[in-house]
């Protein structure tokens, strides 16, 4: 079954052995998700540099295997974007998850974050999943103000 | 498989299968399902399934109205099934007949919950000084209804407490139901931990300080014989899904003069006997509580329910899950990853059990476990504030009905050391 492949060794790898969850120090962005019914919190920062792209990004916080590796891949992904390119990213993520997005070219984009598309097959962790992408789509869309997002 | 069970070898052996799967038609086209989450919904053996059909084929009309056969078929099929579900929970009058006219039907039990709360709380006149008794294991449809009456009222809303071995005490229950007590409305048994509450110690409180007493019987009417006489609360609500009838239907049973007294909660069609442009007068109880067209064909279906389990015999059921929770106890307490959430004996356990398994999120182990095709729940179980005070933010769930096996629950313990390996690593 797809979830057989979901918890793949690449996939706990990023459980296991995160690259990106640690405080960001000189953070120009942070911001906060939660899923309250989870019990998943992230707190999610990143720092632009004077040319306006993602120099570093990373996370803080708890909660299922699917949301702190997605959140693991995301910030991987996320360095060196410009905030319309991790815009548009955040979206075909979330298109990927919600199997709007099928085409796999475009996922390709995505890098190690296609690993989570078949999430697509399990709705009730849609939401674990979309977590990270969701507090940085609010970030970036709040330009710097420090407020919280739920995906609930 | 089992290493030292408590149970005797022909206690074993009487769980190893299980024949009544035949009855269950998901469960016949699924074998491959282990369903370990009944104390969510239970399945519908055929003979439930086929009484839903029968009432549409042969008996479809709206209920009370129709002065055709008809329509008095379908009225004499919700009548019979009111004294048929009060026999089934021994609500019985002086000469030993049902008090079918105290059996109300609502879409589920939380309905049936927030119709106490409204009208019990006019009826009580509940107010400032006045206090609302609870437990903190309440499933919120039993949380919630009554924060919020209290909200609106200025009444306090006090917490009755397990002790560390998930016991509240009688000790307790002095403490907290006292003479400010109105109402006071406990879960039978817990749908997160599994245990049975001595709600007949409860209510004797609750009478003896002059306040009303509710028991919601959502997780213990299903699982064991409840006889609301022996437990002597003035109401007792539980769903028919959780017993294998259809979705969609709840049961609230009453003291009649306190139904009599009580108001309305919903209003409109067949709940009057009189209406002017300017007020109404109320039917009698039940048609009083039951507004608008009621579901005729999922009353006769639940009805179909208790035959079936009748059919069985309550106390086999009984006796089966209690093997059944014993054999799942032991199993998890095998497991050294595992720790299990509720009493350690399986005695103590109701059908459900919670657990942990160390350092993987709940939602994680359910996942794994589905892609077994073994069914637990995980997460806050509508119990949030029970989760919080035992200091956890999700668990899983297993439970067991009847129709479960052994084999279902080697599957969970088989899919557990999956969840494990995938996290750890090999054993």
């Amino acid at each position: 079954m797809e979830v057989a492949s979901l918890y793949s060794e690449q996939f706990m790898d990023h459980v296991a052995h995160p690259d990106y969850k640690y405080e960001l120090e000189d953070a120009t962005h942070v911001h906060d998700g939660v899923n309250p019914s989870c019990g998943d919190e992230l707190r999610l920062a990143i720092r632009l540099n004077d040319s306006g792209r993602i120099e570093e990004a990373s996370y803080t916080g708890h909660g299922c295997a699917v949301s702190m590796a997605s959140a693991d891949m995301m910030s991987d992904l996320m360095v060196g974007k410009t905030p319309q390119e991790a815009l548009a990213l955040c979206d075909l993520f979330k298109g990927m998850i919600t199997g709007s997005e099928k085409d796999e070219a475009r996922l390709a984009q995505l890098d190690e974050a296609a690993l989570l598309k078949d999430v697509s097959h399990m709705p009730a962790r849609v939401k674990c999943a979309e977590l990270a992408w969701r507090t940085l789509a609010e970030m970036l869309k709040d330009e710097g103000d420090s407020g919280a997002t739920t995906t609930e | 498989m089992t290493m030292d069970s408590s149970l005797t070898q022909a206690q074993l052996a009487s769980i190893r299968a299980s024949a009544l799967k035949a009855d269950f038609p998901l469960l016949l086209a699924h074998p491959e399902l282990a369903f370990l989450d009944s104390a969510a919904t239970a399945q519908r053996p055929a003979a439930v399934l086929d009484a839903q059909r029968h009432f549409y084929e042969t008996m479809n009309a709206n209920p009370l109205r129709g002065l055709y056969k008809l329509s008095t078929e379908a009225t004499q099929a919700i009548a019979e099934a009111r004294a048929h579900i009060a026999r089934f929970i021994s609500a019985l009058d002086d000469a030993g007949n049902p008090q079918q006219d105290a059996i109300v039907f609502t879409r589920n039990a939380s309905e049936a919950l927030n119709l106490l709360s409204h009208t019990l709380s006019h009826l009580v006149e509940l107010g400032p000084g006045d206090e609302v008794v609870i437990s903190v294991m309440e499933h919120h449809s039993n949380l919630i209804p009554w924060q919020q009456v209290c909200t609106l009222t200025g009444a306090d809303l006090v917490y009755l407490r397990p002790n560390t071995d998930y016991c509240i005490t009688q000790e307790e229950i002095e403490r907290k139901i006292g003479p400010k007590a109105k109402i006071v409305s406990v879960t039978h048994v817990s749908n997160v931990l599994g245990v049975e509450n001595d709600v007949a110690a409860i209510a004797a409180r609750a009478h003896d300080m002059g306040a009303l007493c509710v028991v919601d019987g959502a997780q213990s009417v299903p699982h064991i014989h409840v006889d609301v006489r022996a437990l002597g609360c003035d109401f007792l609500v539980f769903s028919g899904h959780k017993l294998g009838g259809p979705l969609g239907i709840g049961v609230l049973w009453g003291k009649p003069d306190l139904l009599d007294a009580m108001p309305p909660f919903l209003t409109g069609g067949e709940m009057i006997d009189l209406v002017t442009e300017t007020g109404a007068v109320w039917s009698q109880v039940p048609q009083k509580f039951e507004a608008g067209t009621q579901d005729a064909a999922g009353i006769y279906a639940t009805d179909a329910a208790l035959t079936y389990i009748e059919r069985l015999g309550m106390q086999a059921v009984e006796e089966r899950e209690r093997l059944l929770s014993i054999y799942l106890c032991e199993r998890l307490r095998e497991q050294p990853q595992i720790a299990i959430i509720g009493p350690k004996e399986g005695e103590r356990h109701i059908s459900s059990i919670s657990f942990d398994v160390e350092g993987v999120h709940p939602h994680d182990v359910a996942s794994i476990l589905d892609m077994h095709d073994v069914c637990i729940r995980a997460g806050h179980h509508c119990a949030q504030p029970l989760l919080t005070y035992l200091g956890w933010h999700s668990t899983c769930r297993a439970s067991v009905a009847f129709y479960n096996d052994a084999g279902d629950i080697d599957r969970l313990i088989d899919g557990l050391n999956q969840v494990w390996r995938i996290f750890h690593g090999s054993r």
